[in-house]
């Protein structure tokens, strides 16, 4: 069949759009990357696109010359395995006990769960807990109170109702326990969501700075990557404050050797790197698990 | 043996109502031992804190054991309706809201559809995988990037010098007036892909034989989407729009707390950024805790309110 003009219109039109959008996604990583990767000093000299001008590592060699951020790679890192391997094993345990519609206190439990995705006792009660249960400077800080998600609950949840009872029965009559039955048959079942709900749950950990900022702020032994990097934002977001024209901030960055903006984008790239890096293979993974959520919802 | 699929004839663990209640937790121990630490767990994190919302009624002094705080009535509530500073983050949490919800939720649609309208697969595919990805990076990288975008000599003062728009580079930073349109251009930029996910697989489950039809009946592009894609999304576009009505006041504070300086504060300021700096870092916390109890209340009322009007128009309960 003969297309029309107007067809052919449309799809130019909505190619040049959709060109338009990966651009606009894909440039300030590519150009922030091109920062980081450019002599500091011809960084101040404008112009600067996706292409480094100068290249140098020295952006990185200075931010990782503070032990600091050494440190609070670590952390960032050993929250993100720990906090994902706990959160994890609490969720697929909540969600499979609340899966057996033989267990007695099934609707207590579960409504315990759904309703902490409505009401919540909000910032400061959270942080008076915290202060009471010890937890502020505190490691366990990010692991404790983000242990389990209502929503993953209920997206694990629904994907074991999916599942054919028979084989839970078999390994039932065969003597098997709830436990070794969660363990042994009803996991290794799940692999793809658990692997999904995984992603998500290490992605948050890594990502969160919020936390760090309230309690663990002031104590540099449990610092984290995007916290490093929160604080050199306050910087930069005050340096915007005290002058107001440009041309005297590119002077007072200019006396400097390595000027804060561009060790900024180094670490801005440090912060998302593991992201960028595991996204193209893992991104399939997101999907199925967003659409699991998505049916349920 | 074929078991029926029904969850009712399983015999692990019978019927309990036939049993003591003894039998049934001796038979159903494991259960209960993988439950119990996080059934104890939620309580403490979840419904204490509801707890600490006495605080907002009394003048309270961390330290001292409850009992011995001393009760105020509705002093710090009075206090927080009197403060114009109240009014000022309520003001901007409503209109960071409404602009969240008037793009946020409006151009995922857009891009669902003229994603769908794509035939090229490999393209398509692409441009979906790119656009996810900011959806995944923190918000501290997001603002950060913002900032260094739209910085005096960033590159979009560039674009815009170059096109001959504006002559010298404009502070968007600085200056009040632009600070909420940078955060709702900043959370479309961050969710647009990801949003649309949703309204893609909602497209992608309409019959293909009714555009099929449409075609030997002579029907155009533009007639298609506005007759048949269109019409197929409703349902799940009533389903997101009640969603993000309920959720109209929990906007998150992390874009502004990240992006805000003190020459735009007034414009950037939300309820939880009002707790944040009076009732945490200025430890006034009964004063704090009012504001999250009046932000909680109003949050869920507004839940309520979607879940009643999306029963009534789309038959479907969010709740």
């Amino acid at each position: 069949m003969k297309r029309s003009a107007g067809d052919i219109a449309f799809d130019a039109v909505n190619y040049t759009l959709m060109i338009l959008l990966a651009m606009v996604t894909l440039y300030p990583f590519l150009h922030v990357l091109a920062v980081s990767l450019n002599d500091s000093i011809d960084t101040v000299r404008g112009g600067l696109t996706i292409f480094p001008r100068k290249f140098t590592l020295a952006n990185y060699k200075e931010i990782f010359a503070s032990p600091n951020i050494g440190w609070a790679t670590f952390i960032s890192v050993m929250r993100t395995v720990i906090g994902t391997i706990t959160g994890i094993i609490a969720t697929s345990m909540v969600a499979y006990v609340i899966s057996r519609q033989d267990f007695f206190a099934r609707r207590f439990v579960s409504g315990l769960f759904v309703i902490t995705m409505y009401v919540s006792g909000g910032m400061i009660p959270g942080y008076m807990l915290m202060r009471s249960l010890h937890l502020i400077n505190s490691f366990w800080v990010y692991i404790f109170p983000g242990l389990i998600s209502a929503f993953n609950v209920i997206v694990l949840r629904s994907y074991i109702d999916g599942l054919p009872l028979d084989i839970q029965e078999s390994a039932k009559i065969d003597g098997a326990n709830d436990f070794i039955i969660y363990a042994r048959i009803v996991m290794p079942l799940c692999t793809p969501v658990i692997a999904t709900l995984c992603l998500f749950i290490a992605v948050g950990q890594w990502n969160s700075w919020f936390d760090t900022y309230l309690y663990n702020g002031f104590n540099e032994k449990l610092t984290t990557l995007q916290y490093e990097l929160q604080k050199m934002l306050v910087n930069a977001q005050a340096q915007i404050t005290s002058t107001e024209d440009i041309y005297g901030m590119a002077q007072a960055q200019k006396l400097q050797r390595i000027s804060p903006d561009s060790l900024r984008m180094a670490m801005t790239i440090v912060a998302t790197l593991p992201i960028l890096v595991v996204y193209p293979f893992v991104q399939k993974y997101f999907m199925q698990g967003l659409i699991l959520g998505a049916v349920k919802s | 043996m074929k078991l029926t699929g029904s969850s009712a004839s399983l015999p692990i663990g019978n019927n309990p109502r036939q049993k003591s209640i003894w039998t049934t937790i001796s038979q159903q121990k494991y259960l209960i031992a993988m439950c119990l630490p996080f059934v104890i767990w939620v309580i403490i994190f979840a419904y204490v804190p509801l707890w600490g919302w006495t605080m907002a009624f009394q003048d309270y002094k961390p330290g001292i054991p409850f009992s011995q705080q001393k009760w105020v009535g509705l002093k710090y509530f009075i206090e927080l309706f009197q403060d114009p500073y109240f009014y000022l983050v309520l003001r901007n949490t409503i209109v960071m809201s409404l602009l969240g919800l008037a793009f946020g939720f409006t151009l995922p649609i857009v891009l669902a559809i003229l994603l769908n309208e794509i035939k090229n697969d490999l393209f398509k595919r692409t441009v979906q995988t790119v656009s996810y990805l900011p959806h995944f990076v923190s918000w501290v990288v997001v603002a950060s990037l913002v900032t260094e975008m739209l910085s005096g000599s960033g590159t979009v003062n560039n674009v815009l010098i170059a096109l001959g728009i504006i002559d010298k580079p404009i502070q968007f930073m600085a200056q009040p007036k632009y600070f909420w349109w940078i955060v709702t251009g900043s959370d479309v930029w961050k969710e647009i892909g990801w949003n649309s996910i949703i309204f893609l697989a909602a497209i992608s489950s309409i019959n293909p034989e009714l555009y099929e039809a449409a075609t030997v009946d002579g029907a155009g592009r533009f007639t298609k989407i506005w007759h048949i894609t269109l019409p197929g999304i409703m349902p799940t576009v009533m389903v997101i729009l009640v969603m993000s009505i309920g959720n109209l006041i929990n906007i998150g504070f992390e874009k502004q707390m990240l992006l805000r300086n003190p020459l735009v504060k007034e414009y950037a300021d939300v309820i939880d950024l009002y707790i944040l700096d009076f009732g945490i870092n200025g430890a006034r916390y009964a004063l704090g805790t009012a504001a999250g109890m009046f932000k909680s209340v109003i949050s869920v009322i507004l839940l309520f309110m979607a879940n009643t009007f999306s029963k009534k128009v789309a038959d479907v309960r969010v709740i």
